[in-house]
């Protein structure tokens, strides 16, 4: 399987594990992204007022950056925050993140089409996040996005699957690749995800919370191809009701 | 009176954007400026002056998800 490849905007990727830099420290970062194993990164774009060590600093060479546009309300604020993340010299990804709502941190899905139709025509390779919605999914493809990030629970809440279902619709529906985002707490969880068919799976509070944050980026890693290799062997099916020996049921001593 | 990130700042004016990136010890190599709304390349910064009343926006990258 070493030629199965993630490919997003036609670059292609090993890893199927999308970092994410918040929420732990800058020293932390080189290490987590070894023990991940992971060439794409998420970043944010915030205002800078002084010099207080540069996360560019601690990321090893090669990483494929990936800035989000969180702190946007609208489409509007998304572009604005996309083009400026591509003057830092970045690169061209981008991850849409709008959010009205500061609670939930729910992405508005109408404004996050309307920002991917702009950036796509701009030549960005856009990664909108967004809530399982599989007429949402469809006007993204139609927008230009190079994958869809459907939320399997509020951000940061470490929460799982919630959405599972929502999620096989689009992986079963959309030809692009489905990047599992926000709420994955655990490798467990980020293993059913791959093995449902989910493309890749982005963490970063699971990450940045767990008590060794690079050995917990290590166990994600593992979870991850985990599930991308079983998805792949095909799971074994699932009967109704009773049992199915797996042994023998010839050949018993006392015959 | 220029305003920075928000904030009023008292630089005299006219100034380039890499005098007021250098006085504040920021890196151009690591920031993304904008002037008035408009993105300034980081070719320029070395010719583009700002003026009395202008908005600067001076952007780096930190820790996302």
């Amino acid at each position: 399987m070493t030629d199965d490849k993630l490919i997003l905007g036609g670059h292609e990727f090993s890893s199927r594990f999308i970092l994410g830099s918040g929420k732990y420290s800058l020293d932390l970062i080189k290490a987590a992204v070894e023990q991940a194993g992971a060439q794409i990164i998420t970043l944010a774009l915030r205002r800078a007022n002084s010099e207080s060590g540069n996360i560019l600093d601690h990321i090893p060479e090669g990483i494929t950056l990936l800035p989000n546009t969180s702190g946007a309300r609208n489409a509007q604020e998304a572009v604005r925050i996309a083009r400026l993340a591509r003057e830092c010299g970045c690169g061209d990804f981008v991850k849409i993140e709008i959010m009205r709502d500061s609670k939930y941190l729910l992405p508005d899905n109408y404004e996050t089409i309307r920002a991917t139709e702009i950036l796509a025509k701009e030549g960005f390779v856009v990664l909108p996040y967004m809530y399982p919605d599989l007429n949402v999914a469809r006007d993204l493809v139609n927008a230009g996005a190079a994958a869809v990030m459907p939320l399997g629970a509020p951000i940061g809440s470490n929460k799982g699957l919630a959405t599972r279902e929502f999620i096989k619709i689009l992986i079963q529906e959309i030809d692009l690749p489905i990047i599992v985002d926000a709420g994955i707490g655990r490798p467990s969880q980020a293993c059913e995800a791959m093995e449902m068919g989910a493309a890749a799976v982005m963490a970063n509070t699971a990450i940045a919370t767990a008590g060794d944050i690079p050995a917990m980026a290590e166990a994600f890693k593992k979870a991850i191809e985990a599930g991308r290799t079983a998805y792949l062997s095909g799971l074994g099916r699932v009967i109704d009701k009773g049992a199915s020996a797996s042994s023998p049921l010839t050949g018993f001593l006392y015959q | 009176m220029l305003y920075i990130n928000g904030e009023p700042d008292d630089t005299g004016t006219p100034v380039t954007i890499l005098a007021l990136l250098q006085s504040r010890n920021l890196r151009p190599e690591r920031v993304a400026v904008e002037c008035n709304g408009v993105i300034i390349r980081r070719a320029a910064f070395s010719d583009t002056l700002v003026n009395d009343g202008d908005r600067i926006e001076i952007v780096h990258f930190v820790g996302g998800g």
